[in-house]
């Protein structure tokens, strides 16, 4: 809505909106300032906010006490791996149903979304019992596949909202200049499809690196991720708020980056194309 | 146009997705299923099998109904609904669910029409707000908890210190509105951004004519803005009802299920691995899935409605 607006307005308009703006990131801000801060300054009265002795320290003794970085690898193998996978699995589903459509497709999708919605406490037992009876319980790769399969509706759905624009009449020209199937699909489609693939696989890395159901309740110390090592600092650690702070910051600084790029594919996947 | 051999090809291109799928809703569904209508207390010696250790003989026993557990017919789903707990934790449920959608609904329409005036560093402060979704729920719940809620050294207890009020306890104090304020922090941004996305597409021409006809500011938006965006809350309430139903991280690392903010789906844990009653905690289980179900099947009739356009 570009309606012309008085300056004074805009600048009533411009401070509201930046207070509040401030004041939700603040928990955050205070996260990572404080992550610079000596365990004395994190707790001082009145609190200290920018005029500290800045320290790295934290993050050294974060790393060298719980080795930090097998957590962090952790996380990017079971996000990173469940991401791919469900990639390579929701590609050729998408797109066959969006561009060989059929009565069932409809129902399909409703039908994929339908698991999505299965609360998993529900199955909590089930799935603990076969990675004990599998021998994987506590291991990376079992929770590549769990989350894998728990974010394939949503990456079926968003990249069907995404081949679904592409349009068909590109097809048929394609098919009319003489393209064969594979100049179709390599020199046509592709670079069409990229950017659709691009945004499913950012959101969907992020939603698998923050999962803290599974990854709480199937791991132990080996296959721990970020969202689990945090959990362990529930207490009596977690009083050290330096310490704290930093660990908080290195495990969610990647994620509100990646995050920042993909905000308008969020409100798409997560409302499954109903709102854009 | 769509041929026989297209429609074949597309038949297998869906095969893997659809398998999967299936397999993975199907298999852990029935054994919660079997597992509801028997005694199962691990602790107590109760085993699956006999037979041996291999991943074959467990499938025979799951194939024979695991013959060894004692089939108890409805005696878990009586008791499991019949506890204090599962009154508690239903009631707790509500409260935690009705007061996030209640914050996140109502101050994400204040502060999407905010966002969506003239200003000055729109993008940024999109960004600021947007940015708690982001954080992982173990630290949000953890940097809630210690840095801010801590009654010696957390800012809160500063501030109130400074204003010369006792700090509050406020896990243990005012546990569930600690639990809704951090739970709503991290939800507020999601309602947001969605209703931000529909005020967008909101046509200015519309609110103009009206505010020439005379329409007051509340009038446009009660009339006007408000049904523009009845389908916007609708998705956010019924998405936001299904992740929050599933609240765990948040309880766990905060207050372990204590101070009465025990949810359903935290009982469920409870009952399921903490005091491995498993025939008990899948029929707490069975209650929780039908719930969701209940939530989801409104939601699905809107996104069904939207993919017929």
């Amino acid at each position: 809505m570009a309606r012309a607006v008085t300056t004074p307005r805009k600048a009533l308009n411009t401070a509201i909106a930046w207070t509040i703006g401030i004041l939700i990131f603040f928990p955050i801000l205070w996260t990572v300032l404080t992550s610079f801060k000596t365990e004395a300054e994190a707790i001082a009265n009145p609190p200290v906010f920018l005029f500290f002795d800045w320290t790295l320290e934290n993050y050294g003794v974060v790393q060298e006490r719980s080795n930090y970085m097998r957590f962090l690898w952790n996380s990017v193998i079971i996000a990173g791996g469940s991401t791919i996978l469900g990639i390579i699995i929701a590609v050729p589903a998408a797109w066959s149903m969006a561009f060989v459509p059929s009565k069932r497709t409809k129902d399909i999708l409703l039908w994929m979304l339908s698991t999505k919605m299965l609360p998993a406490v529900g199955v909590l037992y089930p799935i603990y019992l076969l990675c004990i009876e599998l021998g994987v319980l506590d291991n990376r790769y079992a929770l590549v596949v769990i989350l894998m399969l728990i974010n394939l509706p949503i990456i079926v759905w968003m990249l069907y909202t995404y081949f679904r624009e592409i349009p068909g009449e590109i097809l048929e020209a394609a098919r009319m200049d003489g393209a064969s199937l594979k100049d179709e699909l390599l020199y046509v489609l592709t670079p069409m499809a990229v950017p659709g693939i691009a945004s499913t696989l950012l959101l969907n890395f992020i939603l698998a690196w923050n999962e803290a159901f599974w990854t709480l309740n199937l791991t132990s110390v080996d296959a721990a991720p970020l969202t689990a090592f945090i959990a362990s600092y529930s207490s009596p650690e977690g009083l050290f708020f330096a310490k704290l702070s930093a660990a908080s910051t290195m495990a969610i600084a990647p994620i509100l980056i990646l995050g920042w790029f993909s905000q308008k594919q969020l409100v798409r996947g997560l409302t499954f194309g109903a709102v854009k | 146009m769509a041929t026989q051999s297209s429609r074949s090809a597309a038949r297998i291109m869906m095969a893997p997705a659809v398998f999967l799928l299936l397999v993975w809703m199907l298999v852990p569904l029935s054994l919660t299923l079997i597992l509801s209508f028997k005694r199962f207390l691990p602790l107590r010696g109760d085993r699956i099998g006999e037979r041996g250790d291999g991943f074959g003989d467990f499938l025979l026993d799951y194939i024979t109904g695991f013959p060894t557990l004692d089939w108890v017919g409805f005696q878990n789903f009586a008791s499991f609904a019949s506890s204090g707990a599962f009154a508690d934790a239903v009631v707790t449920t509500l409260v935690i669910v009705g007061g996030v959608l209640a914050v996140s609904v109502i101050f994400g329409i204040l502060l999407a029409m905010l966002l969506d005036q003239p200003m000055w560093g729109q993008g940024v402060v999109r960004i600021l707000v947007i940015a708690p979704f982001f954080v992982m729920p173990t630290v949000s719940a953890l940097v809630w908890k210690n840095m801010f809620m801590d009654p010696t050294n957390g800012l809160f207890s500063h501030l109130w210190r400074a204003f010369g009020a006792d700090p509050v306890v406020w896990l243990s104090d005012v546990p569930m509105f600690s639990l809704i304020l951090i739970i709503s922090w991290q939800w507020l941004p999601f309602a947001t951004l969605i209703l931000l996305t529909a005020f967008q597409s909101l046509d200015s021409e519309q609110l103009e004519a009206a505010e020439m006809d005379g329409a007051g500011p509340f009038a446009r938006f009660f009339f006007i803005a408000l049904p523009h965006l009845s389908r916007a809350i609708t998705i956010v309430i019924l998405i936001q009802t299904i992740f929050l139903l599933a609240v765990f991280a948040e309880i766990f690392v905060t207050t372990g299920g204590a101070f009465g903010t025990r949810t359903l789906t935290y009982l469920i844990y409870q009952r399921v691995l903490e005091s491995q009653n498993i025939g008990l905690g899948s029929a707490g289980g069975v209650y929780a899935i039908i719930l969701a179900n209940i939530v989801a099947i409104f939601l699905m009739r809107i996104v069904g409605k939207n993919l017929d356009r």
